[in-house]
């Protein structure tokens, strides 16, 4: 049991980076995935499937071209046969390396979803038609159907549980081994095809047909079948398409010009087919056009290792915009308990009276608040919990009309509660109210604290100090949400005055007091109509119109199937403080995007001081001053041009699946980080990278 | 439709607006407020108009002082067809015109020797500058002096006396007006004939 | 480079900045219809204008009627300037009795001035009348200079408004335009120019007695009325041939000083007017600094390029360096009165911003000094630009920078509240697509067409039988022109002679493509934008007013046209001017046969 004064920590790591563990984290490079991506690779190659990706079929079309001119060349053995050969390999490795990255991404998704689809597999039901039991195959189970499960088998599909209680291990979902409590009623009423009964039974109502279960959908999003391209993605792709366009407009019109020059200068020679394709392949934005989707499936695939399933790519790119996060007080802000912190009591009572009196009427309250007020009387004045049974105690509970619990013993009529039923109380006794009582509940109130007045018959004992315990780290986290531009609202069901206390201990913006599911909706619709977008958490039934309103909406996977139906992301965890990991991971695949669009961009300025001086060096020789890197020779200049262009896709692939690292900062200071890493970087690092590869094809006598 | 209706009498509105009213309002005003200007600053000797001060003139005469080379028409100073040569720093017209220009200048002024200002032996923008530069005039004033037999001397008074510098210190480059200063020659130091 | 050439420039730039705030809080409030000291004199003229074109002052249009006003009224008046110039031999004001036009020629100076490029394919002393000199083409440097206001102040509209279905009324906008901004400035600034030595007169040609005896025939007409305009329209059709450089158009270094700043006055202007309209006046700041350095960048490559002048004259024997008494460096094509600095300067102005009037001879720059010319114009002519096209255009690229570099912050990306979405950017891409396209494309078939010799198409033959020069520099004649054309700036490297029907036509729809299909793809994204909500401002926020957006916008802006047109120019100026280091030079060469790999 925990102690009050101990607070416990959501996270080590509070700077929001997104943590190297992950439940079902696996390394980058897994054998199987990497020897699978490979073949991917390949098969990829289709025209059919390489048209969706405009600047990599130009890669394609150029390869077939040079294909068949190195076919050419080499039937007629011509002396440019082996430069046209090593151009046409680049320029298919340039294709592959980018089928590789998309492969690889969506490799580790399939792996995920295999396993998944071995539990779907072997499952059969027992499913109670009248009063009987029978064995059908778990596919065949039908919306409405009863099963009962016992202990250590495998729950057939998705559904409420309507009878029984049972610890289930979900980790075949979650990969969280720790088993949950599934009973029926309330909120942790829901079960989850493929997950394993530990102890006990329970007789579940099917909820969904076969096909669309959890696990189904589960399956189908991890493997990407259902991927469609987020806006984000279009809007680059339209920016990397009409780059592309503008590049071949260029060096296709570079035939005539060259035509012209060679003419008026007249000597030289126009360039060849196979050059000006290499200048065009270097100059396209292949970097990003061939890490673009790896770099979207990447960023579900990250969502997913945290153990959050995202119904689409969409939903991960709006995590990143979100302006406002509404979050539970309970269970996300604060521990979730109210836990006693303090005795304070009244006139002549001493401490440990009232805190013994407190104690008593509390052995018997198993809320989480009863039990804290037993730690704490056993903490601060060593007092042990009794066996209550000889004294022939009778416990009171706790009634919505009385609005107080205690307990009857040795004559004694101890009672706690909220301060007006315990007055009350008090006064039926024919005892007084002293005014500092009202006093003390007042000043706990208003610190946001929740006071628990304790009387014995007549007498006003004193105050039992009742407090939410904000999480540790949230003051910290809330403050970094901030710095990014995040605004924080706190969603509370206690009075303005409790949720104002909390609000400003915990360091959220905003928080909407008393909430009911209609004031958090309006809110939502508040905020969106602002231009804000709004991402929450809930679990509750009543949480789903909320849940679907927003922009992210996270569901908690021992919430209700409405809640999980309504959302667009469900954790697996069902820890709400996550939705602040998601906000970084779509902000973190937004910034993958732009740093190696930037970088690829950055990248053309160096091929271009290869690649001109190289293809003009017969007609225009005084353009070697533009060969400032100091090429060996033009086939080995454009050669290394091509070269660096493949590598760099494959030398990125790593960054594209991990995502670039994010900081928690002003988007001034981001941009200005990442402007120099991937903007001016880019134009730099490509100078060294070319003039390395052509010494390297100088030593291996290639080019 | 009704934009097709607004279009129609837009256009003659408005051209009649810009196009007739404005350039008329404007040519009333010019001449009312600056007459000679606004009728090209015409230079007359005598009642007689022998040009513009703004229009360069075609001088090839020792007495006189030589404009810049001009590409306007085909002896050059043609007013009707106003522009530069358009020959580019690497066409080899250029080179060869320029050398031929040197050799007749050096020929023809044999009292000068230093070096030759740039503008002197370069086509101008219009083919109608009617400057010079101080030097460009300068390394002509001994041909000038020797043609009208004076000493050069006065004919350097001159030239100094029609430099003009930068428009109220500030703005352009130093000139003489070719015009002008010959006009200025024909009244000081006549030519015999 | 001298120190009073770097003074001059410095105090240029002063001046400019001084201008720009009032003259962008003057437009700000006259196309807010707010109003302003000349209210009580303009405004019955302006209601008035309104009555008589039928024109309702309150109605706001939608981008796409926006765009039909614009494109309607255009197409009219693009209508009218070919029938005049089809007719002035039966019209009155044609004291030298000047022939009709012939039709290919007339449509491209039509399209010319109709979309505010004013290439000049014609020679004006010897093919127009005064009268079409007045109602076909001094008009235009109103009615285009208006739209491009217009269209300028639409776009502002779109990043202003929000959640709004339309941009404003064009017909209010122009009108506005003409009535409060361009007709009062040009009247005054025509007897400014007057003042200084420009004519304004309707007499015929004068003919006059040389000093030597010859007799030469000087040109006269209206055409301080038409300079003025022609400037602060940024439009530069020359009332003659040799344009800004002629005297009588701009006699002094003080007029000179005077147009350049007519050229920029307005573009600068907006940038205010932008600030200020999307209410937040560092935005606008931030993209004048943004044309700020592009335009010092651009005159310090240039001066000092032309003030180094050509090294194979100075072998020749030319002086090259500048003295008290002589301005040394390049002057080949250049005026006395004007010197390197001052040419340099308005060179760079001219191209900077669409104009395209030029006081010195860009075909006769040094390879570096005319690079930047022509760069300019195929960066899209967003440094400082065009009247309203300038600023539309900088958006553009502020739009492409932040969708690019602002996806590093984490966010979908924003400008100025807005969204930066699909439709967004389909619509930039499109512009720069088409400038793309018609640039090169049209020069790739300017450089190697062959047509039938003394045929109807061009009868020069091959169309580089149309160049002046060989080599590189014939190279970046053709492509000079067709950069001016789709860039509807209008200068040249003039030496190309593009009055044959090819060039004619091809740069005519050039023109059209460089106007139209620019300015629409934009009044569309600001419609898109307008009809957005606007999302609040936060940490998390793209900063577009701080240095660091400056400094990106100039780096996209550099390499997006450097990228596109960096093959192209290597193999003109860049590879020239390496040539010329060399010392070679290149003789005509007729008919050049095409040698294809």
């Amino acid at each position: 049991m925990p102690t009050v004064t101990e607070q416990q920590p959501i996270a080590e790591d509070v700077t929001l980076l997104i943590p190297k563990r992950a439940m079902r984290a696996r390394p980058l490079f897994d054998p199987p995935i990497v020897r699978r991506a490979i073949g991917d690779s390949f098969r990829k190659l289709h025209p059919r499937l390489m048209a969706k990706n405009p600047v990599m079929f130009v890669v394609e079309v150029g390869a077939v071209v040079t294909t068949i001119l190195c076919a050419r060349d080499l039937a007629t053995s011509a002396a440019i046969a082996g430069f046209t050969s090593q151009i046409t390999l680049w320029l298919w490795f340039t294709v592959l390396f980018a089928n590789f990255a998309e492969a690889m991404a969506e490799g580790r998704g399939k792996a995920q979803a295999d396993t998944l689809r071995k539990t779907k597999t072997e499952t059969t039901a027992r499913r109670i038609v009248g009063g009987k039991t029978e064995t059908v195959a778990a596919t065949q189970l039908r919306s409405g159907d009863v099963v009962l499960v016992e202990q250590g088998e495998i729950i057939p599909g998705d559904g409420d549980v309507i009878e029984g209680i049972a610890s289930v291990d979900e980790s075949a979902i979650t990969g969280e081994s720790a088993p949950v409590i599934r009973e029926s009623g309330g909120d942790r009423s829901a079960v989850t095809g493929g997950t394993r009964v530990l102890s006990d039974w329970i007789r579940v109502k099917i909820t969904s047909n076969p096909g669309e279960t959890f696990l189904d959908r589960m399956i189908a999003l991890v493997e990407g079948a259902q991927r469609q391209k987020t806006p984000n993605e279009i809007a680059l792709n339209i920016v990397i398409s009409g780059l592309t366009l503008i590049f071949l407009f260029a060096v296709v019109t570079l035939q005539p010009f060259a035509a012209y020059s060679v003419a008026s200068n007249g000597s030289g020679t126009v360039p060849t087919v196979t050059v000006l394709i290499s200048l065009l392949v270097c100059l396209i934005p292949t970097t990003i056009g061939g890490l673009l989707s790896a770099i979207g499936i990447a960023g579900m695939d990250r969502v997913m290792q945290h153990n959050v399933l995202a119904m689409s790519g969409k939903a991960v790119e709006a995590a990143g915009d979100v302006n406002t996060l509404l979050l539970d007080k309970t269970g996300t802000i604060t521990l979730g308990n109210r836990q006693a912190v303090e005795f304070i009591p009244v006139g002549p009572v001493e401490p440990n009276e009232l805190a013994d009196a407190a104690q008593l009427s509390s052995l018997a309250d198993e809320t989480p608040e009863g039990r804290s007020i037993v730690v704490l009387a056993k903490q601060q004045f060593n007092i042990r919990g009794r066996e209550v049974a000889e004294h022939e105690a009778h416990f009171i509970p706790f009634t919505a009309q009385t609005r107080m619990s205690g307990v009857d013993l040795d004559g004694r009529q101890i009672r706690k509660g909220a301060t007006e039923s315990v007055a009350e109380f008090v006064r039926a006794h024919g005892g007084k109210v002293p005014a500092e009582l009202l006093e003390i509940t007042e000043r706990i109130s208003r610190s946001g604290g929740t006071p628990l007045v304790v009387a014995d018959r007549s007498r006003c004992l004193g105050v039992v100090h009742l407090k939410d315990v904000v999480k540790g780290g949230m003051r910290e986290r809330f403050h970094q949400l901030r710095t990014m531009g995040i605004r924080t609202v706190m969603i509370t069901g206690d009075n303005p005055l409790t949720a104002a206390a909390i609000a400003s201990e915990a360091g959220v913006d905003d928080f909407l007091a008393q909430a009911t599911p209609k004031d958090k909706m309006d809110l939502i619709k508040k905020e969106q109509a602002g231009g804000r977008l709004v991402a929450m958490t809930g679990d509750g039934t009543n949480d789903a119109p909320a849940l679907a309103q927003a922009d992210v909406g996270l569901a908690m996977n021992t919430g209700t199937m409405a809640a999980k139906e309504a959302g667009n992301m469900v954790d697996l965890d069902s820890n709400p403080t996550k939705l602040i990991e998601v906000v970084a991971i779509g902000k973190q695949l937004l910034m993958t995007r732009g740093a190696l669009t930037t970088f690829s961009i950055a990248n053309d300025v160096a091929k271009y001081f290869a690649i001109l001086p190289a293809m003009f060096a017969a007609t225009y020789p005084a353009l070697a001053h533009l060969n400032i890197m100091g090429l060996r020779n033009p086939e080995s200049a454009v050669l290394a041009s091509v070269i660096f262009n493949a590598l760099i896709i494959i030398a990125l692939v790593p960054l594209a699946l991990r995502g670039v690292k994010y900081r928690p900062t002003s988007a001034a200071a981001l941009l200005r980080r990442n402007l120099l890493i991937y903007g001016v970087g880019g134009v730099l690092v490509p100078f060294p990278g070319i003039w390395v590869i052509d010494r390297l094809l100088g030593v291996l006598h290639l080019a | 439709m009704n934009q097709l209706k607004i279009t129609i009498r837009a256009t003659i509105v408005l051209t009649i607006l810009t196009g007739l009213a404005y350039p008329l309002l404007v040519t009333g005003l010019a001449q009312a407020l600056f007459h000679r200007q606004a009728n090209g600053s015409m230079v007359d000797v005598n009642g007689k108009t022998v040009g513009s001060e703004l229009i360069g003139q075609r001088f090839t005469k020792p007495e006189y002082f030589h404009g810049r080379p001009s590409a306007a028409g085909n002896d050059g100073y043609d007013a009707l067809a106003s522009g530069g040569s358009n020959l580019g720093p690497t066409n080899q017209k250029l080179v060869d015109r320029v050398q031929t220009d040197l050799k007749k200048f050096r020929a023809e002024n044999p009292g000068f020797t230093g070096p030759i200002p740039a503008d002197l032996l370069t086509s101008s923008a219009s083919g109608l500058d009617p400057d010079l530069s101080p030097a460009s005039a300068e390394a002509q004033v001994a041909r000038v002096a020797a043609a009208r037999g004076v000493p050069a001397g006065s004919i350097q008074a001159l030239v100094a006396q029609r430099t003009q510098g930068r428009q109220w210190g500030l703005f352009g480059e130093p000139r003489v007006n070719v015009l002008l200063l010959n006009l200025d020659l024909d009244r000081s130091f006549p030519v015999r004939k | 480079m001298t120190a009073n050439g770097i003074f001059q420039i410095a105090l240029y730039f002063l001046v400019l900045l001084a201008l720009t705030k009032p003259l962008g809080l003057y437009m700000t409030k006259v196309f807010q219809g707010e109003r302003t000291w000349v209210h009580r004199l303009l405004r019955p003229f302006e209601v008035a204008l309104y009555k008589l074109c039928g024109i309702d002052e309150t109605a706001e249009q939608h981008w796409t009627r926006y765009a039909g006003g614009i494109l309607l009224f255009s197409i009219a008046t693009l209508l009218v300037t070919y029938l005049v110039q089809r007719i002035q031999q039966w019209l009155p004001w044609n004291p030298q009795g000047l022939g009709p036009a012939s039709p290919d020629l007339s449509f491209n100076t039509a399209m010319s001035f109709t979309t505010n490029t004013n290439w000049q394919s014609y020679v004006p002393e010897t093919t127009v009348s005064y009268l079409t000199q007045m109602i076909g083409l001094a008009t235009h440097n109103f009615f285009s200079a208006a739209v491009g206001l217009a269209a300028g102040i639409a776009v502002i509209r779109g990043f202003a408004r929000h959640s709004a279905k339309t941009l404003g009324n064009f017909w209010v906008d122009m009108t506005r335009s003409l009535v409060y901004v361009l007709l009062p400035l040009s009247i005054l600034g025509a007897l400014l120019l007057v003042s200084q030595g420009a004519i304004q007169n309707l007499h015929p040609y004068a003919k006059v007695a040389t000093l030597e005896g010859a007799v030469q025939t000087i040109p006269q007409g209206p055409t301080a009325s038409q300079e003025v305009i022609k400037m602060l329209g940024i439009n530069g059709g020359g009332f003659f041939n040799a344009n800004s450089a002629h005297p009588y158009e701009n006699p002094t270094p003080f007029s000179n000083f005077f147009q350049i700043l007519l050229i920029f006055i307005i573009p600068a202007g907006l940038t205010y007017t932008f600030g200020k309209m999307v209410k937040d006046t560092r935005q606008g700041w931030a993209i004048f600094a943004a044309m700020s350095i592009l335009f010092l960048a651009g005159v310090f490559v240039t001066y000092p390029a032309e003030q180094s002048g050509n090294p194979i004259l100075t072998k020749v024997g030319i002086e090259n360096t500048a003295t008290a008494t002589q301005p040394g460096g390049n002057m080949e094509g250049k005026e006395v009165r004007f010197g390197i600095a001052n040419s340099a300067l308005f060179a760079v102005i001219t191209t900077d911003a669409s104009c395209g009037a030029v006081n010195a001879m860009h075909d006769s720059f040094t390879p570096l000094g005319g690079l930047v010319p022509l760069l300019n114009i195929q960066l899209g002519e967003i440094i400082f630009g065009g009247v309203g096209s300038g600023l539309y255009g900088m958006l553009l690229f502020a739009v492409l920078s932040v969708f690019i570099a602002g996806l590093m912050v984490g966010r979908t990306p924003e400008y100025l509240c807005k969204k930066i979405e699909q439709k967004e950017v389909k619509m930039a891409m499109l512009s720069v697509l088409v400038a793309a396209l018609s640039i090169l494309g049209f020069s790739a078939l300017g450089s190697v067409s062959h047509f039938p010799k003394d045929g109807y198409i061009n009868p020069p033959g091959a169309t580089t039988a149309n160049l002046n020069n060989n080599g590189p520099h014939g190279f970046s004649e053709v492509l000079y022109a067709y950069s001016s054309g789709t860039g509807n700036n209008g200068s040249a490297f003039a030496g190309i002679n593009a009055n044959t029907p090819f060039f004619n036509t091809t740069m005519g729809l050039a023109m059209f493509a460089g106007r139209f299909l620019m300015m629409i793809p934009l009044l569309a994204m600001a419609g898109s934008l307008a009809a957005k909500k606007q999302i609040p401002v936060s940490a998390g926020t793209f900063p577009t007013h701080g240095s660091l957006f400056v400094v990106l916008l100039v780096g996209v802006v550099l390499i997006v046209g450097a990228l596109t047109y960096f093959p192209a120019l290597s193999l003109g100026p860049i590879v020239e001017h390496y040539l010329m280091q060399d010392g070679k030079l290149f003789s005509l060469l007729l008919n050049p046969g095409v040698v294809w790999g």
